[in-house]
């Protein structure tokens, strides 16, 4: 690409990313939203993590990876879901797992 | 009954900033190697140091960025480009209508600001603790969030597509990799704070995973978040408290 495509593209980029961003809010933020539709906006975060979380932790490479070797992620998964519950700190939870990464690198 | 008053600035800047930029130093901690990554990978598509910075202050979507690469290493042009960026973003739409009614206490200037800078990551945040308090709470607080983790996308890229091939940072060193996953591990769990909402959330994980197997990537967030959602609001009943069924 030429050095003027890819500031027409970057602009292209930037604009197509940030109209979904930005047109909700400009949109709905002072509307009094109907009851079902607000209902169903209270579901989208729990659902939204879960649907980044598991490709990301199942296949983080396209296929779905079970290997304890290969793919720690999916099993450190496990104690920091319990320790997330147990200290509901992003802190310590996001510390403990990176540490337990980490670590199983280190001796595997 | 929403509260028309608008949230100013006053003296408690310097807490709310501080909160802001605690919260997001997962995403900092995140973002500094992705973003890193981006660069390296960018200088080796052939990005100026200047393209690849541009694409992270500007576009700033770390999934859609690292696709835009091999986009351009494809030698295909900007329309295609356009076009693969607006559906890997698309899902923003479904963060940004939730947290819609939560910014209505900001100034329109405010509003334009905040939603630029909405990625998965910061909206993982905004939504639990808009969630957990009921408000979105001081601006101040929601520009140093985003600002520190917008910031520290754009050093790891400016940093990264500088070095180049230079430098191979393994992102895997102390478990960098893992800060994201762990990150939206804990948010996810606040989130799930009921058995309902730990099923819609697997619901979700299955519908996610299924059809990203199946091959429909990007649509299947979309999808998953879309069907997982309206499940749990058709199931719903007059539990209009959610302290119901809570472990």
């Amino acid at each position: 690409m030429t050095g003027h495509t890819y500031l027409l593209a970057i602009f292209l980029m930037a604009a197509v990313t940030y109209l979904p961003r930005v047109l909700p809010v400009l949109l709905l933020s002072n509307k009094k939203l109907p009851r079902p539709f607000s209902r169903w906006l209270s579901y989208i975060p729990v659902a939204v993590l879960a649907a980044l979380l598991a490709p990301a932790l199942i296949a983080p490479e396209g296929q779905p990876d079970f290997s304890l070797t290969d793919n720690p992620g999916l099993w450190v998964a496990l104690p920091v879901f319990v320790i997330a519950r147990m200290t509901r700190s992003l802190f310590a939870t996001v510390l403990s797992g990176m540490a337990a990464v980490a670590i199983w690198r280190l001796i595997t | 009954m929403a509260d028309c008053r608008k949230i100013g600035f006053n003296g408690k800047n310097g807490e709310a900033v501080k909160r802001g930029v605690s919260l997001a130093m997962p995403i900092v901690v995140g973002y500094l190697p992705i973003g890193f990554a981006f660069g390296v990978l960018a200088a080796a598509a052939g990005l100026s140091v200047s393209a690849a910075a541009a694409m992270s202050i500007f576009v700033y979507a770390g999934s859609a960025q690292l696709i835009a690469v091999g986009i351009i290493e494809s030698g295909a042009g900007p329309q295609v480009l356009a076009v693969t960026v607006f559906l890997v973003n698309l899902r923003h739409l479904l963060m940004s209508s939730y947290l819609a009614p939560y910014l209505g206490v900001l100034r329109r200037w405010q509003q334009a600001i905040f939603c630029f800078q909405l990625t998965d990551e910061s909206f993982a945040v905004h939504s639990t603790v808009f969630r957990e308090n009921g408000t979105a709470g001081p601006p101040a607080s929601l520009f140093a969030l985003n600002g520190a983790a917008h910031l520290s996308w754009i050093t790891g890229s400016l940093a990264g597509a500088w070095a180049g091939s230079r430098l191979l940072v393994d992102t895997r060193l102390f478990g960098l990799d893992y800060a994201l996953p762990a990150m939206f591990i804990a948010l996810l769990v606040m989130q799930a704070d009921n058995r309902r909402r730990i099923m819609i959330a697997l619901l979700a994980a299955g519908l996610s995973i299924t059809l990203y197997l199946s091959g429909a990537i990007w649509w299947h967030i979309i999808i998953a978040t879309v069907v997982a959602a309206a499940v749990g609001a058709l199931t719903e009943n007059e539990e209009e408290t959610e302290g119901a069924d809570k472990l």
